[in-house]
């Protein structure tokens, strides 16, 4: 199958997610609504997989499998080599609203996990409080903000509170990382800086991403790998690895074997779409 | 701060001009002070019976102290409970509805049968009348938690627990407050209506026994000292709050600050 070569290509990898055979529909049975094609996906750890596709595709589903929130209706999801319960994971997620609560500070947002997750939450009111926030302004301090720490979130930009919003979700050091358009309502300058900041987490950290967007720049700039998916009910329909060396940059998007990648995961999008708007009128 | 001051100026002023048009009315349309009687009167009278007020004064302020603080222990319950579970909504909303509907001082007679006169039914009665704004409130604050937020905690393995106290009751404390503010006044009205059905002290006792020797002025004194102590309680909640929820009302204190 295509999405499986990519990592037969790399051995050496283990694989951090699988879906195998795994599809969702919702709704009572007889009326159920498919979200999700019996999907075979398989996702490397260290990968960054950007999933593109048409609105309503079933990207977000494919998320909610893998952090244990949705059960598949059939087949299984495994995450680090277990069949998935959202208890026993360590996940990070972001997604376009930073919901920061807004009666704590920067830095006790981003404490917030390590107040929640098993393994640190143990030590949270004794010992270790101090190390935490070490730890939380050393990761401020990654994206810029540490001069925010004891700001609260109405003082900050839409720009800083996403990155802000991705601290809280690497803080507890998740091996995978999902990320729902997290820079979808920014502005283009704001997003492309973030793409760097992103960029710069991921390197340094080397989680498991998987990014939902609508965004091919922004797939092509973060990803190692794209995912493209088909109008609802979602299937994988291409699955191109992006080896463009690191650090990429903004410029790097304007090359024309960037463009060349832009061009074609874009020709498959529109397919997808007219396929449904043809069946949407049949 | 000149903002507030001139604020506060109007509002005195305000009161002040009340009273004294309530004055004039009383004294230009020559009103018996057995139908209305004018506010120098009452003042008087407020100043004159004091120290004879006083037990009573805090006889309705420590039973209305105690039913509200268990209408808030019993609203905060059942409204966290409703608030998180959509089955205990579905479930408890109607029953909920149907007892707040029911005019508390049908329940006062029921109260004395089981407890006599005295402060256990005024207790109860401000219990009854208060709990209901608070479970309202508290279920929404919780009800409206971003499903976003619920997800990327549910994702670190948190508890309903733990979304209850990190996120759903912090969250829920603007709406708290509010209801807190509408369930003191509504508790004061509950205790004086059990006093003056069944009780013999406090200050609905006090008005009950003016109005039937038609002493007006002392029902009317009453009337004050409750306003009295609403206002009280009301400025009493309103300071915690600002010290509470400085992030809720940022745009006019903190901001300037």
């Amino acid at each position: 199958m295509a999405c499986e070569t990519y990592a037969q290509d790399n051995p050496a990898l283990h694989d951090a997610v699988v879906l195998s055979q795994a599809s969702v529909a919702f709704g009572r049975p007889g009326a159920e609504v498919q979200a999700l094609q019996t999907t075979d996906l398989r996702i490397p750890e260290g990968e960054f997989l950007a999933l593109v596709g048409p609105s309503g595709c079933g990207k977000s589903t494919i998320l909610k499998l893998a952090s244990g929130l949705l059960r598949p209706s059939s087949g299984a999801v495994i995450v680090g080599g277990r069949e998935v319960a959202a208890k026993a994971l360590r996940i990070g997620m972001a997604f376009q609203n930073p919901t920061l609560l807004p009666w704590l500070t920067i830095e006790k947002n981003v404490m917030l996990p390590l107040k929640i997750v098993r393994p640190f939450r143990q030590d949270f009111r004794a010992k270790r409080r101090g190390e935490y926030r070490d730890r939380v302004h050393a990761l401020l301090d990654d994206v810029g903000l540490s001069k925010f720490a004891n700001h609260y979130p109405w003082q900050l930009s839409g720009g800083m509170l996403q990155r802000a919003n991705l601290c809280r979700a690497l803080i507890h050091e998740p091996s995978l990382l999902l990320l729902d358009e997290p820079f979808g309502a920014l502005d283009q300058f704001t997003r492309e800086e973030l793409w760097g900041t992103m960029q710069d987490l991921w390197l340094k950290r080397r989680p498991t991403v998987i990014l939902v967007t609508h965004d091919l720049k922004e797939a092509g700039f973060l990803g190692t790998r794209i995912c493209v998916m088909s109008a609802r009910p979602g299937r994988v329909i291409d699955d191109s690895p992006v080896d463009f060396p690191r650090p990429r940059t903004v410029a790097m998007t304007f090359e024309p074997e960037f463009v060349a990648l832009n061009q074609r995961l874009r020709e498959r999008i529109i397919a997808a779409r007219s396929e449904t708007l043809q069946g949407a009128e049949a | 701060m000149n903002y507030v001051l001139r604020r506060r100026i109007w509002a005195a002023g305000l009161i002040v001009a009340f009273f004294a048009i309530w004055e004039v009315l009383c004294l230009a349309l020559g009103i018996s002070d057995l139908i209305v009687p004018r506010p120098s009167q009452v003042f008087a009278t407020l100043v004159e019976r004091f120290p004879v007020l006083i037990p009573h004064i805090f006889q309705t302020l420590w039973t209305t102290m105690i039913g509200f603080g268990l209408g808030v222990v019993v609203g905060v319950a059942i409204g966290a409970l409703i608030g998180t579970s959509r089955t205990a909504y579905d479930t408890c909303y109607p029953l909920l509805i149907g007892f707040s509907s029911i005019p508390k001082v049908a329940v006062v007679p029921i109260f004395v049968l089981w407890f006599g006169a005295g402060p256990v039914p005024a207790v109860l009665t401000a219990l009854a009348m208060c709990f209901f704004p608070i479970v309202v409130n508290i279920a929404t604050g919780l009800a409206t938690t971003e499903p976003e937020l619920e997800d990327v905690l549910k994702s670190l393995g948190a508890s309903k627990m733990d979304l209850l106290l990190n996120v759903g009751l912090p969250r829920t404390m603007p709406f708290f407050f509010a209801s807190l503010k509408i369930a003191a006044t509504f508790a004061f009205v509950g205790t004086v209506l059990a006093e003056t059905v069944a009780s013999n002290k406090g200050i609905g006792n006090v008005m009950m026994s003016a109005s039937s020797n038609f002493d007006v002025p002392l029902v009317f004194a009453g009337l004050f000292i409750l306003a009295f102590l609403g206002v009280a309680l009301y400025v009493l909640f309103s300071l915690i709050e600002g010290r509470v929820l400085g992030w809720a009302n940022r745009r006019t204190d903190l901001a300037a600050s």
